[in-house]
């Protein structure tokens, strides 16, 4: 069998302009799924029963359904319940977002849960209202401790990022498959996609460890 | 039938045990006391190699506990051992606690395994909880089984690892009336404890270790009454009620 | 809105029985690939909480490995990179012999991925729970073995339940992922309806209907072993004194 490595020199730059949207992608999904994440928690979290059961609702819904799934519906049937046309990257942000918020939210929800009840009550007895205790008091302490479990998620996202091929966006594995199946070099090029994978979740991997180790110091 | 010879210890860099030397004979009651990180917990699980040593020579019946050739697990068949946590398995009843190593350890069938369970739960009082989980019993009961559980393997030797120092209060004299009736019968033991009540009535001699050696080693009543180092002196009028 | 709506699609052949065949695809696959991922995750996390470091260092690589790189890739690899690297015999047998490759492929590649979740549930399960009774076991002389199969596992597997639940409903989900290579489980022949009939809306709708429905049968079965398998006094705090 002969083994053509050259395959990935000659397109590299098709390849490497893959792994920039897959990076765009994850970043964007990343901050947008933190925040989305975080006001689902305040939801389940706020006083009253509609809102937490509404939060509550949508978490567990989405966490019920393939990713794919939720792939598909914003990008097929979206355009089709709103009239507008989104491209194929937005459709896939607001997929993640929408669906990784969720995993984020009930991450954020146990951090929180970990800060004791006492320091929100410190907190409104000064005065404060309940979402100034949670923005000054509270959420900075739960996110210090849930820093590690959230990159380790974010990691997640990365990885997850690869399923925007079944809707044909250019990522960084949508153009591995591209060259792979134009050339017929389908075991080179998936090598080498399984390979920056794997390189990169590593790295971020050992990085979140030593973090890990610095803050316990 | 217990001989440490100069034994040392490290972990790593640091050197938990400096060349211990003591002699166990069969029948003997040892308390060992000292302060926190004394290395007492370390010494008496070298007895039964859950603590490895570097150098020295600890012989129990007159077998190298280290030595390559040793089978570990048959030496520890031969002692029981208690723990501070008690340790007990929470998935099995208090009756099965007590079969399973008898069964898969010893090879005994099921009815004598329940037989010799039965008999040593008499002897702590707990036959009335035997289809009880470990989860439903108090601490000293717990405990209690936990002793019945090494008893069961017809061991040579009970080592204790602080016994009572988890349990409330009230429920400590109960373990260590059954400790004293052990004792009674003849039983060869090495107890780390605090409690120097205990010590004072049940114990042969006393070990007191210190920063990894043994400071001194006396007749309980010697000890008691004129410790012979500054050390024993000291913390024995920290711990004892004044 | 301009769009018609018409739910009778979704009963009308040969799109339901599509559907149903979907149903049937993700119910296969998500079983075989448990099974696998149960037995080998179990193994791989007990394996990782031994003594011995040669075999705790290998299931340490393994685990690594198979949780840095994307589930899709993987599937990929499996389908499309292994059959032509391994040698001779098994090579040929992979092409051409096997039946239905991409159900094995989709079974054993999704298998694999879940075990290295599965094995670091049973590792932080065996690690938070068993050291103490693990250690008198030791104390009595039992064998590695033996602690392993009488005290730690029985323990550790009590304590992983919760998250052994979830790691059967991620299966069921990743499931989807067959798509890719061909294998139309529940999700892709929603799509292949969707394609043939655009009306996307019902059909999604019912197939995502069918994921919620799966994962609250999940749920609901995991409850009554929960029930079934609890010791008085372990884990809850239903305690008795």
């Amino acid at each position: 069998m002969d083994f053509d490595i050259d395959v990935i020199a000659r397109n590299f730059s098709l390849l490497a302009e893959g792994m920039l949207t897959t990076l765009r992608l994850t970043s964007l999904a990343l901050l947008f799924g933190l925040a989305w994440g975080t006001l689902l928690t305040l939801g389940r979290l706020a006083p009253g029963r509609f809102l937490p059961a509404l939060a509550a609702l949508y978490v567990n819904g989405i966490r019920a359904v393939p990713l794919i799934m939720v792939i598909f519906w914003i990008y097929f049937l979206l355009p089709v319940l709103s009239g507008a046309q989104i491209g194929a990257f937005y459709s896939a942000l607001v997929a993640f977002v929408l669906f990784e918020g969720a995993y984020f939210s009930e991450i954020i929800r146990a951090g929180i849960k970990s800060i004791s009840q006492g320091q929100l009550r410190a907190a409104l007895s000064t005065g404060m209202t309940y979402l100034q205790g949670m923005r000054y008091v509270i959420l900075p302490q739960a996110f210090r401790k849930m820093a590690p479990v959230l990159l380790t998620q974010s990691i997640a996202l990365f990885q997850d990022t690869s399923l925007v091929y079944v809707v044909g966006l250019m990522d960084f594995m949508t153009a591995s498959a591209m060259v792979a199946s134009r050339d017929g070099r389908l075991v080179e090029l998936y090598s080498f996609a399984a390979l920056v994978y794997l390189v990169i979740s590593l790295a971020a991997t050992f990085v979140v460890r030593r973090m890990e180790q610095k803050f316990k110091a | 039938m217990i001989k440490f010879d100069k034994v040392s210890k490290w972990y790593g860099a640091f050197q938990v045990l400096t060349d211990c030397s003591l002699q166990v004979e069969k029948g003997e009651v040892i308390v060992v006391c000292g302060p926190s990180g004394s290395g007492k917990s370390t010494l008496i699980k070298c007895v039964n190699a859950l603590e490895s040593y570097q150098s020295g020579s600890l012989t129990v019946e007159n077998i190298e506990v280290g030595a390559a050739r040793t089978d570990q697990r048959k030496l520890r068949q031969r002692i029981g051992m208690v723990f501070q946590n008690f340790e007990l398995y929470p998935h099995l009843n208090v009756l099965d606690n007590l079969r399973l190593a008898q069964m898969k350890v010893l090879g005994r069938d099921g009815k004598t395994a329940a037989d010799v369970a039965v008999r040593l739960l008499e002897r702590v009082g707990m036959q009335s909880h035997q289809a009880k989980f470990p989860g439903q019993l108090s601490g000293g009961q717990q405990q209690r089984v936990a002793i019945a559980r090494a008893l069961v393997m017809d061991p040579v030797a009970m080592l204790f690892d602080e016994p009572t120092s988890a349990l409330d209060p009230e429920m400590v004299s109960e373990v260590l009336d059954v400790m004293a009736q052990l004792a009674q019968q003849g039983m060869t033991m090495m107890c780390v404890t605090h409690e120097m009540g205990f010590a004072r009535r049940v114990a042969d001699r006393i070990v007191f270790m210190d920063a990894g050696s043994i400071v001194e080693a006396a007749p309980a009543e010697i000890f008691f009454n004129a410790p012979q180092s500054r050390r024993a002196r000291d913390f024995l009028s920290m711990i004892l009620p004044r | 809105m301009n769009y018609q709506w018409q739910w009778s699609v979704l009963i009308r052949e040969p799109y339901l029985g599509w559907l149903l065949d979907g149903i049937k695809w993700t119910f296969a696959i998500s079983v075989m690939a448990y099974a696998i991922a149960l037995v080998l995750g179990t193994a791989i996390g007990a394996a990782r909480t031994l003594r011995n470091s040669r075999l705790r260092q290998a299931a340490a690589v393994y685990v690594s490995l198979l949780r840095s790189v994307p589930l899709l890739v993987q599937l990929f690899l499996w389908y499309f990179v292994v059959p032509e690297v391994l040698p001779e015999p098994a090579s040929h047998w992979l092409k051409r012999e096997l039946a239905n490759p991409e159900y094995w492929t989709t079974a054993v590649g999704l298998g694999l991925f879940m075990s290295a979740r599965i094995a670091e549930q049973i590792r932080a399960a065996i690690n938070a729970s068993g050291a103490g009774p693990g250690n008198a076991a030791r104390a009595q002389g039992m064998s590695t073995a033996q602690i392993y199969r009488h005290v730690l596992l029985p323990i550790g597997f009590r304590h992983a339940l919760p998250t052994l639940t979830s790691e059967l409903l991620n299966t069921v989900k990743n499931s989807s992922l067959a798509l890719t290579i061909g294998m139309l489980e529940l999700t892709g022949q929603s799509r292949q309806v969707e394609a043939y009939t655009f009306k996307g809306i019902e059909t999604f709708t019912a197939s995502t209907a069918i994921y919620i429905l799966m994962s609250l049968a999940v749920i609901f079965a995991s409850r009554h072993l929960e029930r079934a398998l609890e010791i008085p006094g372990m884990l809850s705090s239903r305690q008795k004194d």
